[in-house]
């Protein structure tokens, strides 16, 4: 999981550049000044982080209810955190004209939050899928390690969430 | 030795049909398998690849020449430098890991034998994407065949209003695919060479193939990685109105060219790094001494790989950066060959005061040692910026590549070829045949890429589809041609040997070169778990130790 996180650093590095090398060299269309902060998604996502450690936690001491408790409180940050980029993205497109084809800004701003909230879909079916095992009563503390190893892809998509956030919303506009 | 298979008689079954081995192969998850379907499909893409060569020097044997059209050339020059480093290279060398990293640190499968299969059909699936091309093109949508914009497919040439059709979407589909399935091998190899080696194999033990192919995989990580970020870039700027590459929205043509090559020039070490793994392990064998220098061997791949990452701008001298860029590209590319040549000073010390055997694994691995000096050379001489603004597009970096591609990279393919061949197959390859394979290829290969170099110093560009007379050109451009004719005849030398000797060799039985790593302790070819016993071993060399209890390496290290 290492490994497939370096390599997956890479490619958001890839697109972080040409996201600050596109700043400001637009020739025309909506500017980042149509971004509003997110800040309560990035909150939401953030603490899914914390929430996933007291889930792995609670599995390791073999508290199954509990880990299914702070698993399912995981899942609903992420599935709020992808609400708000869905509602935030909704606004910008019909309110404010910006898609990914307006302009320079349009292009790098969708490829890379939404390559992150691509990130966030696929750990977000892995949630689900962890949940569905737990509820049919399938979980036990034999499979922390697994969990474990899961919930570092979590972590890096919150990490990578701290990047494109200062990116994008404090040092792009 | 104790780790040789367990001598059971197999219960009788009945045999297996057709259908049945088949299956078995398509489904495998063993490395074994996967590395020789890797091996073979490279190998049948190395036909075609070469094909692609022969058609285009063919056009340009004579000035004014009308073999085949300029659209078919620049279809031709596209694939074929896509079809050799993607599915010939790649899976070539990724096929020998997969195959023998297990069995040097004494494992019974990689860490992640699923991920394996699957990244094996990715790779697979890959090329037939690309190759479909040729077939799915016109007919289809009346517009594109193969992609005919070069192997480095510039943006905004494969924007949509220059390249309409799919020619580009299928280099694009095809090497995005491919790439996850390498980015699989190499998460597959960290794992497995930090995690699954052997009682008493410390890091410092290995035998330097899995020392390289970490740092290979490695550099796998970040290096695919930008190539697939940059694809899914021209997919967006193709398809969904993006503007990355847009230079009339104020996008930029030069950051394909950064992103592109910042993957680029990294593969080509990606290449020829498991290519320095099989002359560490085949020239002290033949040489009958151990690696000179094991620690600085592995010290200086890893500065190859970091330094390798801050050199790519050299590919892009002549657009116009500024001389501060320029300086800095050419300092660190000429900083690459310091480590690069103190690992040729070790095989070479390797070598000295040996008792040198000139088996043809040897000769191969000794026509590497000049050819990639002469090659890197070369590079360095390109390397300076003002020489390359004069050179650059030209057929001297041409020569340039395909010496270090062929004259290095293939030239030690050939020899891990024969000398793990027997461990593969049971089988020894033909030394006649092997003789006359290296000698062919060798006159064929100095032939063409030798007298290559001159018609780039005397200004010939790269990538057009013929010439006029009267340049001075003509003489070396025949003299190359021919040369592709001793190539084809050792290659068809080389096949037939492969095949033949399959059937009738002579059998190998474990350890026919008399070696000192782990894979030769085991059955020609070894059974599906490897080793009966997980081996032990206490030093760089566990057979010599084995087969000299009072003489052992470990007394020394």
């Amino acid at each position: 999981m290492a490994s497939l996180i370096v390599a997956e650093s890479a490619i958001f590095t890839i697109f972080v550049v040409a996201y600050i090398f596109y700043i400001g060299k637009s020739l025309s269309g909506p500017t980042p000044a149509v971004l509003t902060v997110p800040i309560f998604a990035t909150i939401c996502l953030l603490s899914s982080s914390v929430t996933m450690h007291l889930a792995v936690r609670a599995l390791r001491n073999a508290k199954v209810g509990s880990f299914g408790f702070w698993w399912f409180l995981t899942l609903s940050l992420g599935a709020i955190f992808l609400i708000a980029t869905g509602l935030e993205w909704h606004k910008l497109v019909f309110h404010d004209g910006l898609t990914i084809s307006t302009n320079l800004f349009g292009t790098t701003y969708y490829s890379l939050v939404g390559l992150h909230a691509f990130h966030v879909t696929v750990g977000l079916i892995g949630l689900v899928i962890v949940m569905a095992f737990t509820l049919l009563g399938k979980m036990t503390s034999k499979y922390t390690e697994r969990v474990d190893v899961f919930s570092l892809y979590w972590h890096f998509v919150d990490a990578v969430w701290v990047v494109v956030f200062t990116v994008v919303y404090v040092i792009g506009r | 030795m104790a780790s040789d298979s367990i001598a059971i008689t197999p219960v009788a079954v009945g045999a297996r049909s057709i259908g049945e081995k088949i299956h078995d192969w398509i489904v495998t998850v063993d490395h074994k398998k996967l590395g020789i379907m890797y091996i073979v499909y490279a190998l049948i893409f190395l036909v075609i690849g070469g094909i692609e060569a022969t058609v285009m020097r063919i056009q340009l044997m004579v000035p004014n020449n009308h073999f085949v059209s300029p659209e078919v050339f620049n279809q031709l020059f596209t694939m074929h430098g896509t079809t050799m480093i993607f599915f010939v290279a790649m899976p070539i060398l990724f096929g020998f890991a997969n195959y023998l990293v297990p069995l040097m640190i004494g494992a019974r499968d990689m860490a992640f034998p699923r991920l394996n299969a699957f990244s094996f059909w990715l790779t697979a699936f890959g090329g037939l994407l690309l190759y479909f091309s040729v077939f799915g093109g016109n007919g289809l949508y009346g517009a594109g065949t193969a992609p005919d914009v070069g192997w480095w497919a510039y943006a905004p040439l494969t924007a949509k209003a220059f390249s309409p059709g799919h020619s580009s979407d299928y280099w694009t589909l095809s090497l995005l695919v491919s790439g996850f399935g390498s980015i699989g091998t190499g998460i597959n190899l960290i794992a497995t060479i930090l995690c699954m080696r052997c009682p008493g194999m410390t890091l410092g033990r290995m035998p330097l193939l899995a020392w390289l192919n970490l740092v290979m995989s490695g550099m796998v990580l970040i290096t695919l990685t930008p190539l697939s970020a940059a694809q899914i870039m021209l997919l967006i700027d193709r398809y969904l109105g993006g503007h990355f590459f847009d230079t009339q929205a104020g996008g930029s043509a030069a950051i394909w060219m950064h992103f592109f090559w910042i993957f680029g020039h990294p593969e080509v070490y990606i290449l020829i790094i498991p290519c320095f793994a099989f002359m560490s392990e085949i020239v002290p064998v033949f040489s009958r001494k151990p690696i000179f220098g094991y620690p600085v061997m592995v010290g200086a791949t890893v500065c190859i790989g970091f330094i390798s990452m801050s050199v790519w701008a050299h590919h892009m001298f002549t657009i116009g950066m500024s001389s501060y860029a320029n300086s800095f590209f050419a300092i660190t590319s000429m900083i690459v060959g310091v480590p690069t040549g103190i690992k040729i000073f070790n095989w070479i010390g390797t070598m000295w005061g040996g008792k040198i055997q000139f088996k043809t694994p040897m000769l191969f691995c000794i026509g590497f040692l000049f050819q990639f000096l002469i090659a890197g050379l070369t590079g360095i001489m390109l390397a300076s910026a003002p020489f390359d603004w004069q050179l650059s597009l030209s057929y001297f970096v041409v020569a340039h590549f395909h010496y270090v591609i062929v004259g290095g990279i293939l030239f030690a393919i050939f020899g891990a070829f024969y000398y793990w061949y027997p461990k593969i197959t049971g089988r020894m390859l033909s030394e006649t045949l092997g003789k006359m394979h290296f000698w062919l290829f060798l006159i064929g290969f100095h032939l063409t890429f030798d007298f290559m170099h001159i018609p780039g110093l005397l200004g010939m560009p790269r990538r057009i589809y013929t010439y006029e007379a009267g340049r001075g050109w003509e003489a070396w451009n025949m003299i190359v041609t021919i040369g592709v004719f001793f190539q084809i005849a050792a290659v068809l030398v080389f096949v037939w040997d492969l095949v033949w000797s399959f059937y009738q060799g002579e059998v190998a039985g474990n350890d026919p070169w008399d070696a000192w790593t782990l894979e030769w302790s085991t059955a020609s070819p070894p059974p599906e778990y490897n080793f009966a016993r997980i081996p032990v071993v206490k030093s760089r060399r566990p057979l010599w130790d084995a087969k000299h209890p009072e003489d052992p390496d470990w007394k020394y290290e």
